[in-house]
């Protein structure tokens, strides 16, 4: 086993999803086929190798620090599923 | 023939001819997609009105003279891009009510170049698929084939353009989702280098594999298209400031004596023998317009789809963190608390392969995992960009399958996702390297599907790429066929 | 057991750019909620950051400025959490390849100096604001923060008390001013702290469990959150108990930091480099170009003026506390050519009267010319020094050069001896009683003559020159 159930239970809270129990043990055999099958890597020899982070070499893309007009605030908020006054409202963070 | 199965080039000399107007060639592909849409569903949604309005105002463009390069030219987009004003799911729940207040660089430059949109085509949620089974908005059929795939993710743009419903369409590859359904459909389709088109409005899947390119019924239109959309973009950080050419420049000239790289590798067990017989095939083409077959070898070709299978999730599990329901996007009602709001707009919002492949790449980032996933294969990752540099010292062009399979049926593989990755094998390796590749036709199974040759050159060679996918094209030994409704 | 602190302080300072680090948004601080985002900020779907190259040079200013090695790479890492402040769930920062390292810089103490060392500079993009409902289960997005330019420096854990460690702040503090690529405003957040604490037994090398400290938006509430914590990590300890790894929040009103237990969970942020932007590589031409714009800095200044205008170390300190301040005394200075007069000037009436309207030196209605010109006229007898400071008064009053203050008010120093032996007879005159008591020996005396002679002047009198004419004319003792 690669992974465990309470494994892919963590990893889904990490990544802020939920899955009842038929889901999570089928998560669960699906991911350890997979992650079974990156176990290949190992065979790869990458003794110095760095590692590649982009497809292309390119390096120092910069802007000028020049002020651009921002969204009207209308536009800002349009897509919002619950736009109170100019925010957007969200359930309180419970402590 | 209609006006709806013409390419571009046909297109543009009917209309300088008068033969046509945008809008009737507007009116013969909404006749089409009327007759055919039914049956395929290549599209999320249909710019019906806006088509006609655009196609009115291109003919009176056309009137004054002022022709551009697509100047009335329906083309489909698949709908993962950015359009100011008009929808923009990605396929997916969490985002079907999402309209961007802004226009992707390609919108912008397809519009500048006179392009008429017909509509935006389905894909696979966030691009998360080989198949365009898993968009929430259904599952797109294979116009040779209605019980097939069209492939994936930018099934809808492939389908769309075999099926006659645009002329050409805009897919995104991120693992082969331009090229793979591009051979399934049997139509053209280009992946870029990396850097070549600006990604900048393109909704992230896996940003440093993610390219945008056309689908094309053939390899002039793909120069055509690839002139409108390619060059620099001071809005993308890994947008390359390399010059761009006019790619129709390299159309209809000859290939002799180029040396065209087979590599080992990607004649495999398991690989279908009517796919097999017909890209060797295509080699003995290139053959018989002087080109030299050379063998290469491409060692790292089996750890591919592994390291793409790392990379890309954990870059899809950071760039669809955004989707939290605070912003924009769907938003559960359920959620009492934040951290339940999160959770089950998530949950509901996402569907499975998408969770998946957060959950894969949450995982391969995470404490502990980090240096035996992301790390090890983002090393193995640049051994096999070393593999490439190597083997286009030996070669100009490198020829292989595109897939293993022609277009599987639909369900087959949904129950078994290592077995869908599976049928990415010979297209990923190409976006880990960042070089352009292209599908090329090249002829037809006893059962009469499409099968597609892949043709991939070094970085920023799409001249080179585009000049031997002609080559090929004008000596290619078999009848193009279409599909049959 | 007698216990040492070992006190580390991570700093978060705002660029002073003019637009956001990846987008074109205005930093403007005070606007209305949300009224400065845009797609890129709001992380919508599509977006790309490009980086401000500000970001990169003021970075580049504050790590040369400390001592720090630039590293001739450096890349942005996705720092991955869930918070509906952060638009993108994930922060773009840096990690394991920062701006620059291995930096330090020098804090007085009251036994001399000390060297604190500067673990890294890096740069990343604040969050934005989230605004609690009192009254519903409700919390409010701003995001017009999101995207801010930051930079974060990080000290090695080598700062031993509270004290030291807002010398230190204040040290870090004064140089992001100076170099005028923060503007160093606490209530605003432009400048914010955290700090790890933890305790170790005197004479040990391994560090205790540490608490992370968090809320202290002025350098007197570092200290005071950073000596309760000293206290309470020494009295869980004393008591055989062990101390959390957490993070506390400190209470302003309360005086105590409290712990966030529950609120947050083990992090795990899932660094990786962000392959939206590509790496930045710093030329040694770079460095040295962003080198020769750098300003003298605050300790430099205060040595050479030490030496330059020999004046106390104190005044030094108070002198080169700006740089806007040091720039006016300099030109006072160098107007005057009176560097001890200047210093008493700016130090006692300028900065009195500053301090009392909340003004900053460089809105002073008292130009270094005219400044420099009153010195020069007191030099010269033109005015007496207290006939100055009513001067002074009038010209922060009114903005009005010395010369003309003079004139209207009719100030002008009576130095004409025969006028003032007149006004010392009729003194004389009028006050028997007292010249008995001077013929008689009283010395004393001698003082109250000079009080009414400069009181019949209005105080217009030279007073060395009442001084001498009164030795002259009163009786011989």
């Amino acid at each position: 086993m690669k992974i465990t159930k309470d494994e892919v239970a963590h990893v889904a809270h990490l990544a802020r999803l939920e899955f009842d129990v038929e889901e999570t043990e089928k998560f669960t055999s699906q991911l350890n086929d997979i992650l079974l099958y990156m176990e290949k890597l190992n065979e790869a020899d990458t003794t110095g190798m760095e590692p590649m982070t982009h497809a292309i070499a390119q390096k120092n893309a910069f802007r000028e620090d020049a002020v651009l007009p921002s969204l009207p605030i209308r536009e800002a908020l349009s897509n919002a599923p619950d736009p109170k006054g100019e925010f957007f409202r969200v359930p309180k963070v419970i402590e | 023939m209609e006006l709806c199965e013409r390419t571009i080039h046909e297109l543009q000399q009917i209309i300088r001819d008068g033969g046509a107007s945008s809008t009737d060639i507007v009116a013969s592909v909404f006749r089409r997609i009327d007759a055919v849409e039914k049956n395929v569903h290549a599209y999320i949604m249909l710019l019906r009105e806006e088509a006609f309005r655009e196609a009115s105002k291109a003919d009176e463009e056309i009137r004054k003279g002022n022709i551009r390069s697509l100047t009335g030219i329906p083309i489909a987009l698949k709908d993962i891009y950015c359009t100011q004003g008009i929808p923009t799911t990605c396929g997916s729940r969490i985002l079907q009510n999402f309209v961007a207040p802004y226009d992707a660089t390609i919108v912008r430059k397809l519009r500048e170049a006179g392009a008429v949109f017909t509509g935006k085509t389905n894909m696979d949620e966030f691009a998360m698929g080989s198949s365009t089974e898993t968009s929430w908005f259904g599952v797109t059929k294979n116009p040779w084939d209605l019980d097939r795939i069209p492939g994936g993710s930018s099934g809808g743009s492939a389908a769309a353009v075999a099926a006659d419903m645009c002329i050409a369409s805009l897919g995104s590859d991120t693992g082969g989702s331009i090229r793979q359904p591009a051979a399934l459909c049997g139509v053209v389709g280009l992946k870029p280098t990396y850097g070549r088109v600006s990604r900048f409005g393109l909704v992230a899947f896996a940003s440093s594999l993610d390219q945008i390119g056309p689908f094309t019924k053939d390899v002039e239109d793909c120069a055509i298209m690839l002139n409108a959309i390619a060059g620099y973009d001071p809005r993308e950080s890994t947008s390359v400031p390399v010059d761009v050419p006019d790619y129709r420049q390299f159309l209809g000239r000859d290939i002799r004596g180029w040396k065209v790289g087979i590599p080992k590798e990607y004649f495999i067990e398991g690989i279908d023998p009517e796919v097999e017989t017909l890209v060797r095939q295509a080699a003995k083409v290139a053959e018989g317009l002087g080109a030299e077959i050379v063998p290469v070898s491409l060692p790292h070709t089996q750890y591919c789809v592994a390291v793409y299978y790392i990379i890309a999730p954990a870059e899809a599990s950071s760039n669809l963190a955004r989707y939290d329901g605070v912003k924009y996007g769907y938003r559960s009602t359920e959620g009492r608390d934040l951290l339940e709001m999160y959770k089950k707009s998530r949950s509901e919002g996402f569907g499975a392969e998408v969770k998946r492949r957060i959950m894969i790449g949450t995982y391969v980032l995470s404490a502990g995992y980090y240096d035996a996933y992301y790390k090890k294969a983002s090393q193995v990752r640049a051994l096999i960009r070393r593999d490439f540099d190597e083997a286009f010292q030996t070669c100009d062009v490198i020829l292989t399958p595109t897939t293993p399979t022609p277009a599987f049926r639909i369900g087959e593989k949904t129950g078994d996702p290592l077995q869908m990755y599976l049928s990415d094998v010979f297209t990923i390796s190409t976006n880990l390297a960042g070089i352009p590749g292209i599908a090329v036709p090249c002829g037809y199974t006893a059962a009469g599907l499409p099968v597609g040759v892949q043709f991939l050159a070094g970085h920023f060679q799409e001249g080179k790429l585009l000049q031997f996918a002609s080559a090929y094209e004008a000596g290619a030994d078999f009848q193009k066929r279409r599909p049959n409704f | 057991m007698e216990y040492e602190p070992v006190i580390g302080l991570e700093v978060h300072a705002q660029m002073l750019t003019y637009s956001k680090i990846f987008c074109g948004c205005s930093t403007t601080f005070g606007e209305g909620p949300n009224s400065q985002t845009c797609p890129v900020c709001q992380g919508m779907p599509g977006v790309l950051p490009v980086l401000n190259k500000k970001v990169v040079e003021f970075a580049m200013k504050m790590s040369l400025a400390t001592s720090c090695r630039i590293n001739p790479e450096c890349v942005f890492a996705r720092k991955n959490y869930f918070y509906p402040d952060l638009p993108k769930g994930y922060q773009i920062s840096q990690y394991a390849l920062p701006l620059a390292e291995f930096g330090y810089v020098d804090i007085e103490l009251n036994g001399g100096n000390k060297r604190i060392g500067i673990t890294r500079i890096h740069m990343e993009e604040d969050a934005g604001k989230l605004v609690h409902d009192e009254h519903n289960p409700s919390s409010y997005v701003d995001l017009n923060r999101t995207g801010v330019p930051l930079i974060e420096i990080v000290s090695e854990p080598d700062i031993r008390s509270a004290e030291e460690a807002a010398a230190y702040l204040r040290r870090i503090h004064e140089i992001l001013v100076y170099l005028e690529v923060c503007d160093g405003n606490m209530e605003q957040g432009s400048f914010r702290c955290d700090a790890n604490v933890s305790l170790r037994p005197r004479g040990a090398e391994a560090f205790g469990i540490r608490a992370e400290l968090k809320n202290m938006n002025s350098f007197r509430n570092v200290q005071r959150a950073l000596e309760y914590e000293i206290k309470r990590q020494q009295y869980v300890l004393e008591g055989g108990g062990e101390v959390v790894q957490e993070t506390r929040l400190w209470d302003d009103t309360q005086g105590v930091t409290h712990s966030m237990r529950g609120k947050e969970e083990a992090h795990d942020y899932r660094y990786f480099p962000d392959p939206d932007l590509v790496p930045i590589q710093v030329s040694d031409a770079w460095i040295d170009e962003i080198r020769r714009t750098l300003p003298e800095l605050p300790l430099e200044k205060r040595e050479r003026f030490l030496r330059e205008y020999g004046i106390p170390a104190y005044d030094a300190g108070v002198l080169t506390a700006s740089r806007a301040l040091a720039d006016y005394y300099e030109a006072v200075v160098k107007l005057s050519g009176k560097p001890k007069a200047a210093s008493n000037w700016v130090m006692g009436d300028i900065l009195r009267f500053l301090n009392e309207d909340r003004r900053d030196i460089r809105d002073c209605p008292i130009s270094a010319e005219s400044l420099a010109e009153m010195i020069v006229l007191i030099e010269d007898g033109t005015i007496s020094g207290k006939i100055a400071k009513e001067v002074s008064e009038e010209m922060y009053r009114s903005g009005k050069p010395p010369r003309v203050v003079i004139e209207e008010k009719g100030l002008v120093q009576i130095t004409d001896e025969g006028a003032l032996e007149k006004t010392i007879e009729t003194v004389m005159a009028a006050n028997p009683a007292q010249l008995e008591q001077f013929r008689s020996g009283k010395d004393k005396v001698f003082g109250f003559f000079v009080g009414q002679v400069m009181k019949a002047t209005q105080g217009k009198a030279n007073p060395q020159l009442v001084n001498d004419l009164l030795k002259k004319m009163l009786p011989g003792t």
